[in-house]
């Protein structure tokens, strides 16, 4: 038997420990078995998962794709199988996201182990591996799309946890509102697909395209050619999952849930999907140049924004999710510039540091009694050593210093982006570099005022500090392992180390003639953009521990901020762009929906209805008048009836 | 047949509507239940003598047949009817169908 027959186990385990905590949910059942179950289904994915990787890649099956078929499902013409593969793109995010998925369960135990909802909450994470599973998993866009909404369904319970809170179900609902828009994008693509193909499976549609790219490129709709109009749909469906410009704005608030849920969610795994699927789609945006250079504007600008945004705030978790929005921008630059191993490269090296980061500021605010305002900690490497080692070795690997993985896949990203030769390129190295440099100094922003200096909350705060258990400091050690060495599957500079790269390349091998062929920057070049970006980096690190380092960090640092008021509070408050959407988007459309209840429903529907009702009781009323009760009258009636009956029949 | 000239039929047919037009006044304007009733009986005869004045003015006998059975009917109904209106005059020591609405409610 080979480890590929069950494929299907590995999203169907976490589905049934999903089922059966949801089961437990309702009792109050032993935190023991709750806890057994929630970690044995995801430890036995991770361990299926690692069996079939390793037949993959141990059993000459490499470069093709392994394809399992679990159902079988036709509807006329149409056959669309609930069907799993494995190939090297799968592989790589079926191995982020068990081995990622796994610790975060782990840490989960200690980190919501006196939460009332202890079995709800694994009953979610659960069912969120079973749905990212199904997602990285299927073979077809259809079992992605089911994956897709599943993970957007528990993104949406997971952020509105805390339902007896007030802003948790709002950021929840705000969530799954902003992507259903992508979603919906993402179906129209997929129904276009549909109408040129007659099927959704992955393997055919590359293979017809990469035979006829013709079929690509011939014109479609709105003056768009059929992959620009696919690959702008999926775009905006990558918008929605991924938090980019201009869907981004729900992603800051899904910190509202609890922080392990931000690491495996809002960091690792979910927000990748959108970046897992422009990979899997890749041959269509190689087919369309300007969808492609659109992919990589928006991404780079997600970059920046995020960036500056992220410099401002003082919510730990909040900088750590603009620094996610930021990073998945990365991603989409990669992607734009036809560097697709690069992105999920980055995928892969920022799952491990930014999990990392996450589950660290959970550490913290565990430890701070619920604090989340970095303005109130300082001081906390004495208290929390195994946190703040690990948690600055995420920040270097985020800041992108050499060794650590985020310099790997990041400075191949802005390689590839000076190297692609598309049109702005040079500005999209650029604003990347100046990105990197932002990101660092926000970082180290976030570190010296959380961990250096002094202790700036109260004093029971202070008497109650204390090192995260065991349970939850393990996780942080393997994760902070994995941010130094992820990145050493792709060395630059030296010629055939680019392992991860040739791992990929058959799925990459795209069109002949359709995309730029892969420039490589001279030697020289790359040295000097290695050194530039480095050198800004370890910039950004020395001006924030200048400004916030040591006791009176804190305050000087408030001082800084001071100095420009304008920039300040504008970055601050996110550029305004929520209340931008709010006077654009969300007021329109509550005045709308006031209309529509006001006008329509109430007098044009209810009014209709009760109109109807109305006409029928003075109907009966007035009928009921001949109602007397009196022989005579009904004698009468009949009487008159008969005569013009007769008068009728005779006239 | 007899001898001597027929009575022509118009005859018979204006007696008949007549004898109905009465019946069909007294059972709109009487107030008396027993009165109505007869009035109905009087409309139940006229279309009777209409009935045979048509069958021998055809030569067909399906009319007089008809008769006989509006005779019986009209037998039976008369005796439920009567017997109605004394149950009605028990409860209600009257007949006066202007006092009897039972109908409306």
């Amino acid at each position: 038997m080979q480890a590929f027959d069950l494929l299907w186990l590995i999203p169907a385990l976490p589905l049934a420990g999903a089922a059966i905590n949801g089961a437990l949910a309702y009792r109050k059942a032993a935190k023991a078995l709750v806890t057994a179950v929630a970690l044995g289904a995801p430890l036995g994915s991770l361990l299926v998962a690692v069996a079939c990787i390793g037949q993959y890649l141990g059993g000459g099956h490499w470069p093709q794709a392994v394809e399992r078929i679990s159902y079988a499902w036709t509807t006329g013409a149409l056959s669309i199988h609930v069907a799993f593969l494995l190939d090297p793109l799968a592989a790589v995010m079926l191995f982020i996201v068990t081995f990622v998925g796994f610790l975060i369960h782990v840490y989960s135990v200690g980190y919501m182990g006196h939460d009332e909802g202890y079995a709800r909450y694994f009953a979610y994470l659960n069912l969120f591996m079973a749905a990212m599973l199904t997602l990285v998993l299927g073979n077809n866009y259809l079992v992605m799309f089911v994956g897709w909404e599943g993970v957007g369904l528990c993104s949406y319970l997971l952020i509105g946890f805390y339902y007896d809170q007030e802003f948790p179900p709002y950021a929840g609902k705000k969530a799954f509102v902003v992507n259903r828009i992508g979603d919906f994008a993402f179906l129209i693509g997929m129904f276009a697909l549909i109408a040129r193909f007659g099927t959704l499976d992955f393997v055919p549609i590359f293979h017809r395209l990469a035979a006829q790219p013709a079929l690509g490129t011939a014109s479609y709709a709105g003056g768009l050619s059929f992959a620009a109009f696919v690959g702008l749909c999926f775009f905006i469906g990558a918008m929605g999952k991924s938090a980019q410009i201009p869907l981004y704005v729900w992603l800051p608030d899904a910190m509202a849930g609890p922080t392990p849920v931000s690491a495996l969610i809002h960091a690792a795994t979910m927000v990748t999907a959108g970046v897992y699927m422009a990979v899997r789609t890749n041959l269509i945006y190689q087919l369309t140049p300007g969808v492609s250079l659109f992919v990589a504007v928006i991404g780079t600008a997600t970059a920046l924004l995020a960036a500056t945004i992220g410099m401002a705030q003082n919510d730990i978790k909040k900088v750590l999710a603009y620094s996610t929005v930021s990073q998945l921008g990365y991603m989409f630059l990669a992607v734009g510039v036809g560097a697709y191993s690069a992105a999920l490269f980055h995928v892969l090296t920022h799952a491990f540091f930014k999990a990392l980061l996450f589950l660290g500021s959970g550490s913290v605010i565990h430890a701070m009694g619920g604090e989340q305002d970095m303005q109130k900690m300082g001081g906390l490497k004495r208290h929390l050593p195994i946190t703040y080692r690990t948690f600055l070795a995420g920040s270097l690997a985020l800041a992108g210093i050499p060794v650590f993985a985020g310099f790997f896949s990041k400075d191949e990203i802005l390689a590839a982006a000076a190297a692609s030769g598309m049109p702005l390129h040079w500005l999209f190295w650029g604003v990347g570099w100046i990105t990197a440099g932002l990101t660092a100094f926000y970082m180290f922003r976030a570190v010296y005022l959380t961990f250096d200096g002094k202790f700036r909350g109260t004093p029971e705060q202070e008497h109650h500090l204390h090192e995260s258990p065991p349970v939850m400091t393990v996780p942080l050690v393997i994760l902070a392992v994995g941010a130094v060495v992820a990145g050493w599957i792709e060395i630059p500079l030296l010629r055939g180390t680019d392992w991860f790269h040739r791992f990929l390349a058959p799925l990459l091998a795209g069109v002949q003639g359709a995309a730029p062929a892969e420039r490589e920057l001279g030697l020289g070049t790359e040295v000097v953009l290695i050194l530039l970006s480095v050198g800004l980096a370890v910039a950004g690190i020395l001006l924030a521990r200048s400004i916030y380092g040591g006791d009176g960090g804190a305050e000087r640092g408030l001082a800084f901020e001071e100095r420009f008021p304008a920039l300040h509070r504008l970055l601050a408050n996110k550029w305004y762009v929520d209340e931008l959407y709010d006077a654009i988007v969300v007021r329109p459309l509550h005045g709308l929906s006031w209309v529509f209840y006001r006008v329509v429903d109430t007098l044009v529907v209810d009014g209709s209805v009760r109109a109807g009702a109305a006409v029928t009781r003075a109907g009966g009323d007035l009928g009921s008048l001949t109602t007397t009760g009196n022989v005579r009258n009904y004698a009468l009636y009949f009487f008159v009836g008969v005569i013009v009956l007769f008068w009728w029949l005779v006239r | 047949m007899s001898a001597g000239p027929a009575v022509p039929i118009l005859w018979y047919l204006a007696l008949a509507a007549a004898l109905f037009a009465i019946g069909t006044i007294g059972a709109l304007t009487r107030r008396n239940g027993i009165s109505i009733f007869l009035s109905i009986e009087l409309m139940l005869n006229a279309a009777n003598l209409a009935l045979i004045a048509y069958s021998r003015q055809l030569d067909q006998r399906t009319g007089q047949i008809l008769v006989f059975f509006v005779l019986a009917v009209a037998a039976a109904e008369a005796a439920v009817g009567l017997a109605l209106f004394i149950a009605v005059y028990r409860q209600r020591r009257t007949i006066d169908i202007n006092r009897i609405n039972l109908m409306r409610h």
